[in-house]
Formats: C-alpha cells, sequence, structure tokens
C-alpha cells in the first residue's frame, strides 16, 4: 500500500462529485463526465472505474471486481493513481 | 472515436455533441452587445418552432449524439414550454443548461424547472448600460440577481455568473467581481464582448483600450489570489487583441449545432449572415441529415476550403482559419483568414478598430449614439439595408 498510496488510502469509498454526472454515451461508445456546458470522455480504463466509484465499494473492492471482469493482476497502482488524479481533477470524492 | 452511425460519405465526422436551442428572440433587455442577428424581428413569434417541433429536435438530436443542451434566446423564460422541453431533454438523456438573465425567474417557475430535471442554470449580467449605474451601485438589478442567486443554491444548482464586459463596465471589474462572490458564485465568467451582431453594430463605443484590458486582467489575477478556490474566475479576452484567432465553435460543423427560434440550424449562432450558403431548416430535415450531408454544414468543415495564407499555414490545425463569420464581416469574403491573425492581409481592419479605442472617450471627435437591441431598432437596421452586412453602422 505505501508504494502508490498518495492521498487514497485502500478501504477508502470513491464516489463521482455531485459536479458532475457519469454516464455512458452509445453514440461515442464512452463512458462521459457531464458538468456545466461541459463534458469529458473517457478512455475505457477510467470510464470502468469511475462506474464503479459509487461511494459503497472501497478502492480495494473496484481493483478485485476490475481484476476479476478483465481477467487481470496488480491493477492496485494504476487505479490509486487514477483515483487521484480525478481527484485533483474534482470528478470523485473520497 | 468510434461513430458507427455515421454516412459512409462522411466517416470522419463526429457527433453534433452541443445543441445550442435558440427558443425565442423575445427578450425583456435591450443589451448592446447581443449576439441575435440585428435583423432578429424578421423572426415573427408565429414564426416560432412549436412545442412539437422542439420536442421532436430534441430526439434528432439526441439520436445523432448531442449530450450537452443550452436553452438560450433572447430570453428562453419567455417560452412558457420552456418546462416541458427541458424535461424531454432530461429524460432523453441531455444535460440540461438554461442561459437567463433570471428575468421571469419565479419561484413557481424554478421549482418546475428542477422537477423537470434541469441540470445547470448560467445567469447573467446583461446589464443593458441604460442601467449600468443601477447595475453597479447594486439597487435593482442587484436584487434580482440576489433573489435569483438564492433560489439557484436553494435547489442545489452550482451558481454559474456570466457578465459580459466591454468597455462601459470594465473599469468597474472590481465591483462586479466583488458582487458575484457576495452573490455565492462558484464560477465567474469575465466574457469580453467579441464584435458581432449587435456588439459589431455599437463596436466603437464597446471595444475597450489595451490599458483597461491590461487593468481587468490584473485586477482579476488579485481577485483569484484572494479568494483561491472560492470562486473560479474564467476571463475572456476580446479576440481583436490576439494575434492568432480563436478556433471558432472548436471547428465549423464540429461539436456546435444552433437551432434558431424559427428552425433555422446553423453551426454557429451568427453564420446565417453569411452569403451564399443556406441552411437547412429542422422543419425540413433530420438533425442527422443536417449535420452530416447539408451544404452548410459541410462548407467550411476541416481545411479544404481554405486559400492562403491559411491554407500553407504551420498552424493552420490550431485554429483552422478562425471565425468565418469575422472574415466575411471585415474582409468580404469568409474563406479568407479571420483578420485577428497577423499573417492576415487585412489585419489592418482589426488595427484601424483598436487604434480607434485608444481614444479616450472625452477625446472623441465625433460621439455615436449606442444601438439598442430592440424590435424597433432591428426594423430600423432591416430597412436601412444594413443588417447583417459588413461594416458596423
Amino acid at each position: 500500500m505505501s508504494d502508490a498510496a498518495v492521498g487514497t488510502t485502500l478501504d477508502a469509498k470513491p464516489r463521482v462529485s455531485r459536479q458532475f454526472r457519469l454516464q455512458w454515451e452509445e453514440v461515442q461508445q464512452s463512458w462521459v463526465l457531464l458538468y456545466p456546458e461541459g463534458m469529458v470522455r473517457l478512455n475505457r480504463s477510467a470510464g470502468e472505474i469511475m462506474k464503479r466509484s459509487d461511494g459503497i465499494a472501497t478502492v480495494q473492492e473496484i481493483v478485485a471486481d476490475l481484476e476479476r471482469s478483465f481477467g487481470a493482476e496488480g491493477l492496485t497502482h494504476d487505479v490509486l493513481g487514477f483515483i487521484d488524479l480525478a481527484k485533483k481533477q474534482r470528478w470523485i470524492e473520497v | 472515436m468510434n461513430t458507427p452511425q455515421t454516412s459512409q460519405t462522411t466517416p470522419q465526422i463526429g457527433p453534433p455533441l452541443w445543441l445550442l436551442a435558440e427558443i425565442t428572440y423575445r427578450c425583456p433587455l435591450h443589451c448592446v452587445f447581443c449576439y441575435n442577428p440585428t435583423d432578429f424581428a424578421k423572426t415573427a413569434v408565429d414564426n416560432e418552432l412549436s412545442t412539437d417541433d422542439w420536442l421532436r429536435v430534441l430526439r434528432e438530436a439526441r439520436a445523432a449524439g448531442s449530450v450537452q443542451c443550452g436553452f438560450s434566446g433572447g430570453e428562453p423564460l419567455l417560452r412558457d414550454d420552456l418546462e416541458i422541453l427541458v424535461a424531454e431533454a432530461h429524460r432523453l438523456g441531455f444535460y440540461t443548461n438554461l442561459l437567463t438573465s433570471g428575468v421571469g425567474l419565479t419561484e413557481t417557475r424554478i421549482a418546475r424547472l428542477k422537477q423537470a430535471g434541469l441540470a445547470h442554470i448560467q445567469l447573467s449580467f446583461q446589464d443593458s448600460t441604460k442601467e449600468l449605474n443601477d447595475f453597479l451601485s447594486h439597487t435593482r438589478t442587484f436584487e434580482l440577481k440576489q433573489h435569483v442567486a438564492h433560489l439557484i443554491k436553494s435547489n442545489g444548482w452550482p451558481m454559474v455568473l456570466n457578465c459580459v464586459i466591454h468597455r462601459l463596465n470594465i473599469d468597474y471589474i472590481d465591483k462586479i467581481i466583488e458582487m458575484a462572490v457576495e452573490l455565492g458564485a462558484e464560477y465567474l465568467e469575465l466574457a469580453n464582448n467579441q464584435y458581432y451582431s449587435w456588439a459589431l453594430v455599437n463596436r466603437d463605443q464597446l471595444l475597450p483600450s489595451r490599458e483597461q484590458l491590461q487593468r481587468a486582467e490584473r485586477i482579476t489575477n488579485e481577485y483569484r489570489e484572494k479568494f483561491g478556490d472560492r470562486i473560479r474566475m474564467f476571463f475572456v479576452v476580446p479576440d481583436y487583441y490576439e494575434t492568432r484567432p480563436k478556433k471558432c465553435m472548436n471547428g465549423w460543423g464540429n461539436v456546435f449545432l444552433t437551432v434558431t427560434p424559427d428552425g433555422t440550424a446553423l453551426p454557429c449562432h451568427t453564420a446565417k449572415m453569411l452569403p451564399g450558403l443556406r441552411f437547412p431548416n429542422v422543419r425540413e430535415m433530420n438533425v442527422k441529415d443536417i449535420w452530416f450531408d447539408s451544404e452548410g454544414f459541410n462548407r467550411y468543415r476541416g481545411d479544404g476550403w481554405m486559400k492562403d495564407p491559411c491554407r500553407t499555414c504551420p498552424e493552420k490545425e490550431n485554429d483552422l482559419g478562425g471565425c468565418r463569420c469575422q472574415a466575411c464581416m471585415l474582409t468580404g469574403d469568409p474563406a479568407n483568414a479571420d483578420p485577428v491573425c497577423g499573417k492576415s492581409a487585412m489585419r489592418g481592419e482589426i488595427e484601424k478598430a483598436i487604434a480607434y479605442a485608444q481614444i479616450p472617450d472625452a477625446e472623441r471627435t465625433t460621439v455615436k449614439p449606442l444601438i439598442f437591441r430592440d424590435p424597433k431598432e432591428s426594423r430600423r437596421l432591416i430597412e436601412e439595408g444594413t443588417a447583417a452586412e459588413r461594416q458596423p453602422a
């Protein structure tokens, strides 16, 4: 945990900030964050993390779910890195 | 960049992400900098799109990939079906924005808009200059905005304020910022006037001097330091003072679709002024066909239409040659480089306006009256044949 946890811990429960709305856009085939008069198009991994950030699941649970869903392992570092970035952008509240 | 539903002839065109629904030109205000066309009085009330027309436009635009929807005008609150349109837009999955002066935003209507799922209100200080003193001295206008700001906040919306900045109010920018803070604004757009439509007619009176502009920017930065995260301020410089043009509308027919009160579909709010170009009407054509296949939307897409200096410019991807309307208004040809660009042979047109802006008001020999945006003046400009023409009156 010590290597990646700059600000966020594994038992934190991230959720999408109230200022943003996360939604799937069929035409764009991607998850987007909507805010007053603007939009952020998320890449696939960002979208997969954001849609699991419901304020209930912990980071650890999100990582486990992603590793299970995509048959991957060792995603902790990447997920924590993204969550820290998303916090800076105010996309996510922890 | 997957847009699997696009037509075969134009596979690289993205969806019209931004739909601006200008639902009426009617407005209780008479702002001298309004971007509505100077000939707006041509659109009679009974020629406005019906509720059913608008509902169909919303469905068609959403199906084509629109995701942000702005309800604008005129003053959109003057349409009593606004709540019906917002509710449908919300149901369709749009992020809905209301761009309003706040005039007519009663508690009843705000409750209905909340219920309809409205996501965001941008409240404008559309001071009409007639009321400049009133506006700056915190009297009636301030009370109205304060009331509306309170309603916005108490409904849980973010508080976004927009103030158009020009020669006549730029020196009071400190007061404007303090007022925004007092109103509890989380975002403040200090949007310097750009010179189109009514603002172009009034350009001599509205374009600030370089010194005014620099002072305003410095003061804005000081307030940014002082208030930090409490209020986020966006300061937009008038493009005349730049030496490279703006990437207008983020590219012609790239993300932005405007539908005017009578149903004309445009790639930007002012494009209707361009000569020799027909724009489709949503009464006659589906939004998707308008976006992908109409002449109006394809004419200045990408860079195939460019002439020199744009055609061979290494920076052409950055700005796509700037604004077609500005090129048309000031050089007579929309396919010319935007004359804001230092590489334009017509940059002199901009320099002339800037030079005049440096003359203090007291030293000006000819004083033109401000032309206020109202139906009477609009009809007068139409009759004089000056409406939507190239040069300021």
